[in-house]
């Protein structure tokens, strides 16, 4: 019996119990003749929930306890001691063993593992049947306990209420675990970072080359690890090039739209511009690197720029730009029109005219909301990877030239973590590194575009 | 937006400029004391008059002759859509004195206040037809300027709206709009002149960087006077400026209403009985979206000649 089953089997009880808790409510508001504290359903959703909650967390815990308990009574088996005592050889034949065990796998490379598979899967069914009995004898009981409470003064509305809010918190919760949980795995493998390469030059290295050698004649082999030429070329291509491109558009068409525009045509261009949200990153990418980066290269060389490249900033930021324009423009259009109505009556009515009222009344009123607007904007593109990985470059240049090429963090990531990688490199954890990096900026970022944007929030609340 | 059927009313007298008349001499602070009891034995209608300055009856000239009237509306309709707010409301607003419209929710009296300097341009689907003059111009018609009807006939709202600026900005925004002020110290002269008229510059004079929105509820409601007078206009209309305001701060707009009287014609929408009774000349009664009767406002409230009337100002509806 798996797990799997008992998980079925709980559903089971559960229903059952939906059942009896409402078909006994009834039986007690006709034999009481009295009205009961809480209606018939939620007396059976009081009895499923009491069912199926506590059993579910019981598997839900029993399942990584079960593995543990598989292995040792695997290991403490005759077949178990005779393995070798190397730890790494003792996992991938216990990892072989498990593949054959579970029919994933004909035969094992290692003789041990075949011999080991019998084993396993007589300890995994033993475990998970008498993990699964536990768990459906728990629902039993708790489905018992719950069907024999009730009685016409029984408050199972609330109990019910009570679940829900609970199922509501723990929801929650995980996105607020997951977010922590990466946190974690980013940082520790980034302390493995820091132990290999020293956290200043990391932060202030003006050299980025992270080819380490393999061997100690290795030559071109510097290992250079200074973040300073990626976070300038995510910045000049996030928050620079892009912007440039992005709030001027964003903004502008905000202002005809909610200022302007004709009902009709508004009903028309918006759903349009919101079109280029949907686009995926991946379009954008060969839009960039096949189309806009080959035409910002003979423009460059047109204009006397010898050192245009194929693969440059502009390209890459002004795409980027482009797809975040939905964007500027959606929290634009969402932070003027939260203005007032009579702050712009009060503006017409002293004989401005509709862009005086925007200059001078609307835009100042709605600054604080734009600006929070933009700084996400910032945090969404200089996250952003696809674009970069397509048409930025490779070479980690220290340079403000618009034509030339610069590579951004993501894009370093992307090149880092690509192939095989042995996980004890400095080279494969420096990818981790950047990762923090990155996620602790955007998150600032964050952070002081939500507070910017709830504080301008209250103001006309 | 354009007035698609403008009536055929040739203007009836010639262009004269309008002529002063000094109202110093009646700038006397309305007792409210008055209002809080109204007679209630008397089943005629309550409201009391009787301290309303005194305006000697042979300066007011009659209503429908005597001298030019600052604004007319002849025969004025607005539709918001297919529905009708206003029906064929014609009215003569005169210099110097105040012009209260009242009557109860929804009878148009805003929607016409708001036809006087066309800020019902602002919404898409209302449309408007008749004329209304200013000096015998007609600014229904789509050669007008709004923005110089506008700087001529300013507006004070029913909830203070100063702009997200500092006291002086707000102030200032009219005449740098308008380019009334040269350079710097005229505008600071503007400015400063505005506010006293406003009875704020005591208040304020040491704090005119603070931002407006700081201010208390009245003194927002009066920066929102000393701006629109600092365009100096020739028109206010007042869309019940104290409708948001407690009773003290009230006291002061109606106060500082009956001091600018002698300077500006003055349109104030109330839902206020006792509030038109006190600071108005003129009484206009809309109902329904018609004007039902229009008249000198001690006769409204002492001698009502339509029915309707009565009936809303002894508060039988509204």
């Amino acid at each position: 019996m798996s797990l799997g089953l008992a998980f079925v089997a709980i559903l089971a009880v559960a229903l059952a119990a939906a059942w009896l808790g409402y078909a006994r409510a009834r039986r007690l508001r006709a034999s009481s003749g009295s009205r009961l504290h809480s209606l018939p359903v939620y007396h059976g959703a009081h009895a499923a929930l009491w069912a199926a909650i506590p059993a579910l967390l019981l598997i839900a815990a029993w399942a990584p306890m079960q593995s543990r308990l598989v292995d040792q009574t695997v290991l403490s088996s005759p077949e178990g001691k005779a393995l070798p005592a190397f730890e790494m050889q003792r996992e991938s034949i216990l990892s072989e063993a498990r593949e054959i065990a579970h029919g994933d796998r004909e035969a094992g490379f290692n003789p041990e593992s075949t011999t080991l598979a019998p084993r396993i899967r007589a300890a995994e069914q033993r475990y998970a049947l008498f993990g699964g009995l536990i768990a459906i004898a728990v629902a039993l009981a708790t489905a018992a306990f719950a069907v024999r409470r009730s009685n016409p003064q029984f408050r199972a509305r609330t109990g019910v209420e009570r679940w829900v809010m609970g199922l509501l918190f723990a929801a929650s919760l995980i996105a607020i675990l997951t977010t922590l949980g990466i946190l974690l795995s980013l940082m520790f493998e980034s302390l493995r970072f820091f132990r290999l390469y020293p956290v200043q030059s990391f932060l202030f290295g003006l050299e980025w080359s992270p080819q380490t050698a393999l061997r100690a004649d290795q030559a071109g082999s510097s290992g250079a690890f200074g973040s300073v030429p990626l976070m300038w070329g995510t910045f000049f291509i996030g928050a620079i090039i892009a912007m440039v491109v992005a709030v001027p558009l964003g903004l502008m068409s905000a202002i005809y739209l909610t200022q302007y525009a004709h009902a009709r045509v508004r009903a028309w261009l918006k759903p349009i511009l919101e079109i280029l949200a949907g686009i995926p990153t991946v379009v954008y990418g060969y839009f960039a690197a096949l189309t806009v980066a080959p035409a910002v290269r003979d423009f460059g060389l047109a204009i006397g720029v010898s050192s245009a490249s194929s693969e440059s900033a502009l390209a890459a930021g002004s795409v980027m730009g482009v797809m975040i324009i939905p964007f500027v423009s959606s929290m634009s259009d969402d932070s003027i029109a939260a203005v007032p109505q009579a702050m712009r009556d009060g503006s017409l009515a002293m004989g401005a005219t509709k862009s005086e009222t925007i200059r001078k009344v609307l835009l100042p009123a709605a600054l604080p909301g734009v600006m929070g607007g933009i700084l996400l904007a910032v945090s969404r593109a200089i996250g952003e990877t696809m674009i970069v990985v397509m048409a930025a470059g490779l070479a980690a240049n220290l340079t403000a030239n618009p034509f030339a090429s610069v590579t951004t963090v993501t894009t370093q990531i992307v090149q880092l973590l690509t192939g095989d990688q042995e996980f004890d490199s400095a080279k494969t954890l420096a990818a981790f590194a950047l990762g923090l990096a990155l996620f602790l900026i955007t998150l600032l970022l964050n952070l002081i575009a939500l507070h910017i944007v709830r504080k301008y929030q209250e103001q006309y609340e | 937006m354009d007035m698609k059927e403008k009536m055929p009313i040739t203007p009836t007298t010639p262009v004269t400029p309008s002529a002063a008349i000094p109202a110093a001499a009646h700038r006397e602070a309305p007792s409210f004391a008055d209002d809080a009891e109204p007679d209630m034995t008397d089943s005629a209608p309550r409201i009391d008059v009787s301290h309303q300055p005194n305006i000697e009856e042979a300066s007011v000239p009659d209503l429908d002759t005597g001298r030019d009237p600052k604004m007319r509306a002849d025969e004025v309709s607005v539709f918001y859509g297919e529905k009708q707010a206003l029906k064929d409301v014609s009215i003569k607003i005169y210099d110097d004195l105040v012009t209260a419209f009242i009557g109860p929710s929804g009878c148009g009296k805003s929607t016409f206040l708001r036809c006087l300097n066309r800020m019902n341009d602002t919404i898409p689907t209302a449309r408007v037809t008749g004329r209304i003059a200013l000096d015998d111009e007609d600014i229904t018609s789509s050669s007008m300027d709004v923005v110089q009807l506008r700087a001529r006939v300013g507006m004070v709202f029913q909830k203070p709206n100063p702009f997200p600026k500092s006291i002086f900005e707000n102030v200032a925004y009219g005449p740098r709009i308008h380019g009334l002020a040269t350079n710097k110290v005229e505008l600071q002269e503007i400015v400063e002149k505005s506010l006293r008229r406003a009875g704020l510059w005591e208040e304020v004079k040491d704090r005119l960087q603070e931002s407006g929105t700081a201010l208390s509820g009245g003194q927002q409601q009066r920066l929102c006077i000393a701006r629109a007078i600092a365009v100096d206009p020739e028109v206010i209309l007042m869309d019940e400026p104290c409708s948001a305001l407690d009773p003290i701060a009230t006291a002061k707009i109606e106060e500082l209403i009956h001091e600018l009287r002698g300077r500006y014609a003055i349109a104030i929408v109330t839902h206020n009985m006792q509030q038109a009774a006190r600071v108005s000349q003129r009484t206009a009664f809309f109902h329904l979206g018609e004007l039902v009767e229009y008249g000198k406002t001690s006769e409204i409230f002492t001698n009502p000649r339509m029915q309707r009337t009565t009936d809303y100002i002894t508060g039988r509806y509204g």
